[in-house]
């Protein structure tokens, strides 16, 4: 049997889904399932909202189809199959001193969930984006492969990162790994006493990788207090990392209780002593802390949770004050909070970056949460910056448009890639992202 | 001197992720089947996972023809020669009611075609006299069940010549170890509903690694199938007969 009826959701758990799964084992069998009828590809539903959801319709699962086809030891360039995780990229290619050129902040995230959202990691100020550094794309269209590159289809290509599988499945891509120092991170950590310590710290970061866990709970003059990451690869022996802990099935609701978070995130925010210091850690621990903890997605019960991220340009720093300020007393932050400046880099009409700061809190998925969210999204929109569609579950269509003025380039290469509309998902039809204008 | 992996049937999901284990470990592969463009980008992926040589070969379990490449590829290698058969179809029972010419491809996918295979190969490695034989069959061998008994009947057939087969090998040094593993999350199964305790094809491929390094001669896997099938072999017939699981 190809389709399978599935019931699955994003990683938020707030937007669900119910229709048939095909999940090709074989590269011809994608071909073959995109001949009688195409659906959008997803990877491992590591996108919070309904970017990865098709309710009532169908969707190819590309997890299986996970191979390194290619590696030149000399360059660093890959060419893998667009189910691969990250992760996985990681830990085979960090040993030989070779990295990923970015890393979101999941290893599970697969290298068409990367291409298709565009990813950032902790060296966007310096790398860039995902989609900067892919050179090749492979898709499949009914029609057979496509190779798409950016010389030879510059509007496919750009409408394809970041574009959010509508021009497609990838089937494949290529891009060259950074050379690193080794396979371990040399991690300094600061505390950082309020926001605008904070800003000046990010503004004059030289590391490679920065990043800052932000106390979104704490108020007045201790708002936007937190803790700086910074980080270079090196080399040299630690000790492995522990095994991963599974989540009970939807932990109880006082887990995340107000008072718990702020008392929980006062003492996180102690533990980094007053002068700051400097470890060596496991190279997946510094990218991906949250992945030892499997499924830690359902501590936020049965409910679910949001996730709010947006950007906004350099000048509306005051803005994402007000924004947080905003989080802070509304009490209902979680304690996963980041703040991180992004450098320009963006390699599609949809890419989220700009250069500006951007900001990232959890929320419990409650009435008043969402009125707070839809609250910071106008704030956002205000401020000339835009919301990240990898988080997003609740914004408005109107919104959208006005934060991606490459929205109508976009529209037009997909439009004629994807005529039918074949490849939608809940997030492109409740965002009317496929609408003429 | 690096030992040398045959995988038959080594399009199947579980076999992918068993060659990447012995790619990881630094040893060379032959990787058989039917689809070669699917077998070459697994080769590609072997390769770059360090294995020093991957190569794909065609293999059809229904063509005793096919075999002699693999023989002479494998008599060509120096070191020790491992095989691990996956080969394996699984029409439905309402397939083979309808049609029951289907029944012996079913068996010579499962049993009769990969036991050729090996009782040609045998030789080779009682003379090198190390080197390790892995057979997948499944806990549906345990016993004849409404739904799948001539799939079963097949891996029945297989673990008992495989038994046979590690009688003969054990006396010169070859461990041949029988994997019966429960249900395993791969196209095999895929849109089938209600599967009790569905494992992942990685899960199993490491199992079977350990099996192969702690010489062990039976394994079900993943391990809750032990305890499982220990109950259901010791239902009496004229109750099973009555039973529908
Ligand atoms: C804990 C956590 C931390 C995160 N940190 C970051 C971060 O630091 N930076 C960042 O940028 N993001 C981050 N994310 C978001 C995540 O990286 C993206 O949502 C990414 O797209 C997830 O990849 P996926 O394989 O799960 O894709 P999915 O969520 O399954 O799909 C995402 C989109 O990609 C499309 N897609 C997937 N595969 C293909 C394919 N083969 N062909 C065509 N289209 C495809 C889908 O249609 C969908 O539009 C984080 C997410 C989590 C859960
Ligand atoms: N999935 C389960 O729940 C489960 C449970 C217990 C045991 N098993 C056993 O595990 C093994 C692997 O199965 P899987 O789950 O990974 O399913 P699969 O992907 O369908 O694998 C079956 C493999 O057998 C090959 N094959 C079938 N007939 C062949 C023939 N005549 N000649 C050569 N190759 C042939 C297939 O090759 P092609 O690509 O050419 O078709 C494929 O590689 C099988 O032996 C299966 O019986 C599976």
């Amino acid at each position: 049997m190809r389709w399978k009826h599935s019931d699955y959701t994003g990683w938020g758990r707030v937007h669900r889904a119910s229709g048939e799964l095909a999940r090709p084992e074989r590269a011809a069998a994608l071909s073959e399932l995109t001949k009688d009828e195409t659906a959008p590809a997803i990877g491992m539903r590591r996108s919070y909202g309904d970017a990865c959801l098709n309710d009532n319709g169908r969707a190819i699962d590309m997890s299986r189809l996970d191979r390194v086809l290619e590696f030149d030891p000399d360059s660093g360039v890959i060419h893998v199959e667009a189910g691969a995780q990250i992760g996985h990229l990681l830990k085979t290619f960090a040993p030989k001193s070779w990295l990923p050129p970015v890393l979101p902040g999941t290893g599970f995230a697969t290298v068409g969930g990367c291409i298709a959202m565009d990813v950032h990691g902790k060296n966007h100020h310096g790398a860039g984006s995902f989609g900067q550094h892919v050179t090749e794309i492979t898709l499949v269209t009914p029609k057979g492969e496509q190779i798409v590159t950016p010389k030879k289809h510059p509007e496919l290509f750009k409408a394809t990162i970041g574009g959010l599988g509508q021009t497609g499945p990838i089937l494949s891509a290529r891009f060259p790994l950074l050379k690193a120092k080794g396979d371990v991170m040399v991690v300094t950590e600061r505390r950082v006493a309020d926001w605008e310590s904070f800003i000046g710290l990010l503004d004059t970061s030289e590391a490679t990788y920065s990043v800052g866990w932000i106390d979104a709970t704490a108020r007045g003059a201790a708002l936007g207090r937190g803790i700086l990451e910074e980080a270079e690869t090196g080399g040299g022996l630690v000790k492995p990392a522990k095994r991963g802990k599974k989540i009970p099935l939807n932990a109880p609701g006082f887990a995340l209780a107000p008072p718990v978070v702020r008392a929980f995130n006062a003492t996180y925010w102690r533990r980094v002593p007053d002068r700051g210091r400097t470890s060596v850690k496991p190279i997946d621990d510094f990218f991906f802390p949250l992945d030892k903890i499997h499924d830690w997605n359902k501590l936020y019960g049965k409910n679910g949770f949001h996730q709010f991220q947006c950007v906004v340009p350099l000048s509306s720093v005051d803005a994402l004050r007000a924004i947080l300020e905003k989080i802070a007393n509304s009490g209902l932050a979680s304690p996963l909070a980041v703040l991180k400046r992004m450098g320009p880099g963006r390699g599609g009409y949809m890419s989220f970056p700009m250069e500006g700061y951007t900001l990232a809190v959890d929320f419990p998925n409650k009435a008043r949460a969402e009125q707070v969210i839809r609250e910071l999204e106008n704030m956002t929109v205000a401020a000339d910056g835009r919301v990240y569609l990898a988080k997003d579950a609740l914004a408005s269509a109107a919104n959208i448009r006005a934060m991606y003025p490459e929205h109508d380039k976009w529209l037009s290469a997909v439009t004629k890639a994807d005529p039918d509309r074949a490849y939608e998902t809940d997030l492109t039809r409740r965002l009317k992202l496929r609408d003429p204008a | 001197m690096t030992p040398t992996w045959i995988i038959l049937g080594a399009t199947s999901t579980i076999a992918r992720a068993f060659a990447r284990l012995v790619a990881e470990r630094g040893e060379n592969l032959l990787l058989a089947g039917r689809d070669m463009a699917e077998l070459n980008r697994t080769a590609a992926d072997c390769i770059n996972h360090g294995a020093p040589s991957a190569e794909a070969i065609a293999f059809d379990a229904r063509d005793m023809a096919s075999f002699a490449p693999i023989l002479d590829k494998a008599t060509a290698t120096e070191g020790a020669i491992n095989v691990a058969v996956f080969v394996g179809s699984m029409p439905t029972q309402d397939e083979i009611d309808g049609d029951p010419a289907l029944i012996a491809g079913t068996i010579t996918d499962s049993f009769t075609g990969p036991a050729q295979f090996l009782t040609l190969l045998a030789p080779l490695m009682e003379d090198r006299g190390k080197g390790a034989v892995v057979g997948v069959g499944s806990v549906a061998g345990d016993r004849g069940r409404l739904g799948n008994y001539v799939y079963g009947a097949s891996k029945a057939g297989f673990h008992t010549y495989l038994s046979g087969l590690r009688n003969r090998l054990g006396r010169s040094g070859v461990h041949v170890v029988t994997v019966k593993p429960g249900t395993v999350d791969t196209a095999m199964t895929w849109g089938m509903d209600g599967l009790p305790f569905l494992a992942q094809p990685d899960k199993i491929a490491s199992d079977i690694m350990r099996a192969v390094d702690k010489k062990k001669n039976v394994i079900y896997t993943p391990f809750i199938w032990w305890p499982v099938m220990t109950v259901i072999k010791s239902i009496p017939e004229a109750i099973f007969k009555k039973l529908k699981i």
